[in-house]
């Protein structure tokens, strides 16, 4: 590319330069020579101190008034999508934050969910078993008295049963013989019966 | 500009003055004046493309925009961080030199960067201000330029006067590489035009013959449009390749 500019800017030249020596040298041609090396022209001097003037001028206005007006903007630009970039890495900062917490309060719910569940298990549980412990007992203390009672009311009726036996025997004694036997020997022999009977 | 047969391919470049005696006076021409318009139209320009300062460019703002980093970004890249003092100035010179250029390009209009006096004293300006910013920067050690490092002692008397030469001639290149490349396309512009003024002459023959001047004329307004730009990028990025040698420490 760079080769090819030069090559074409090299014919341009030589050309120009070739064109520039034949008009030069043609006898028609009213120019003496090119306008641009009449040094003594004061107008092609001038527009050297004109130029210098124009050239500060546009120079000044540029750097002090036109260049930074469009750095300005620019700056404003790349600061502005800079600042929404950090707002945005904020708000998912924020966000990640905010997904993480529930997260952690989820967890944790759900752990004292677990150990409250657990806790009331337990409780009722052991409320069972106390309660089932409590009836046992008072059913056996129950059973107890209850077999305690049955126990003394045997021994009553035995003790009855005997002394009904003893009155029986004398009265059965006193029918058949007509004798009364005394109470204390008829309660030995009756005793004795039971006992053979008992063993 | 055609007079009978002739071609008269200099009279354009001819300057004269302009509002009469005072612009006598005041050694006033035409050249100033498309230097004034130059100026304005780009002022013109950067203050209306950037008036909405809006934060989603329009179009007309993009493009103003557009010209302001590109040539922010070319002073940085080359001359280096010390670029974005020297960027307005860069900016003044590159769109200065654009707007001659094609300002030139419109009909009846005038080049004021096809004057040598005018692209040399545009190259002065800025061979001066490398070398003062050269002796600011770098102080006496600017001289040791003139010797490259690493040279035996034996060619310093060959070396030296030619560093010194191709110092020296950086203005002068610098000048006549813009003024030549305005002043052959603007001849060439001529050249063609009149050629077909001549054809005319000839007829039917010669007005259908016309069109190939008018053609070419028509390719050369692209290349000119080329040229224009790139001798301003040219000047622009050669006055960065100087400012950075002379902010190297």
């Amino acid at each position: 590319m760079g080769v090819m500019i030069k090559t074409v800017r090299a014919g341009i030249f030589s050309f120009a330069a070739g064109v520039s020596l034949l008009v030069v040298a043609a006898p028609c041609a009213h120019a003496a020579g090119m306008p641009q090396l009449d040094f003594k022209n004061p107008l092609v001097t001038g527009q050297v101190i004109w130029g210098a003037f124009i050239f500060l001028v546009f120079y000044l206005v540029l750097s002090r008034v036109m260049l930074p007006r469009v750095g300005r903007v620019l700056e404003d630009r790349s600061a502005r999508i800079s600042g929404d970039l950090e707002v945005a890495r904020a708000a998912k900062h924020d966000a990640d934050n905010a997904v993480a917490e529930l997260q952690h309060a989820r967890k944790t719910a759900m752990a004292e969910a677990k150990a409250n569940l657990q806790k009331a298990l337990d409780d009722e549980k052991r409320n069972t078993e106390a309660k089932i412990q409590e009836i046992k007992e008072r059913l056996a203390a129950e059973i107890a008295e209850a077999e305690s009672k049955v126990a003394a009311e045997k021994q009553r009726a035995f003790a009855a049963l005997t002394d009904i036996a003893v009155e029986t025997t004398q009265e059965l004694v006193s029918r058949v013989t007509g004798v009364r036997p005394a109470p204390a020997l008829v309660a030995t022999k009756v005793e004795n019966v039971v006992a053979e009977r008992v063993a | 500009m055609a007079g009978g047969s002739s071609i008269d391919v200099l009279g354009q470049f001819e300057l004269h003055s302009v509002f009469g005696g005072l612009g006598d006076a005041l050694h006033f021409s035409q050249s100033p004046v498309y230097m004034m318009l130059a100026v304005v139209l780009v002022l013109a320009f950067l203050y209306f493309g950037m008036r909405p300062a809006a934060v989603v460019p329009g179009r007309f703002q993009a493009a103003a925009e557009v010209c302001y980093e590109f040539i922010r970004n070319m002073a940085i890249d080359t001359i280096g961080p010390e670029g974005a003092s020297f960027f307005p100035f860069i900016f003044t010179l590159f769109f200065f030199i654009l707007a001659g250029n094609y300002l030139g390009l419109l009909p009846f209009s005038y080049t004021f960067t096809s004057h040598i006096a005018v692209t040399f004293a545009l190259a002065m300006m800025v061979f001066v201000l490398t070398v003062v910013v050269s002796l600011k920067v770098q102080g006496i050690r600017f001289f040791a330029h003139f010797m490259p490092a690493g040279a035996s002692l034996a060619l310093a008397p060959l070396l030296i006067p030619i560093e010194i030469l191709s110092f020296l001639s950086r203005p002068v290149s610098l000048s006549i590489r813009l003024f030549a490349n305005m002043v052959a396309g603007h001849v060439m512009f001529e050249i063609f035009a009149s050629f077909v003024i001549m054809l005319a002459g000839f007829g039917v023959v010669g007005d259908v013959f016309a069109i190939g001047p008018i053609a070419i004329n028509v390719a050369l307004v692209a290349l000119e449009l080329l040229v224009g730009v790139l001798q301003a990028y040219v000047f622009a990025i050669l006055t960065c390749i100087y400012l950075r040698e002379a902010v190297a420490h």
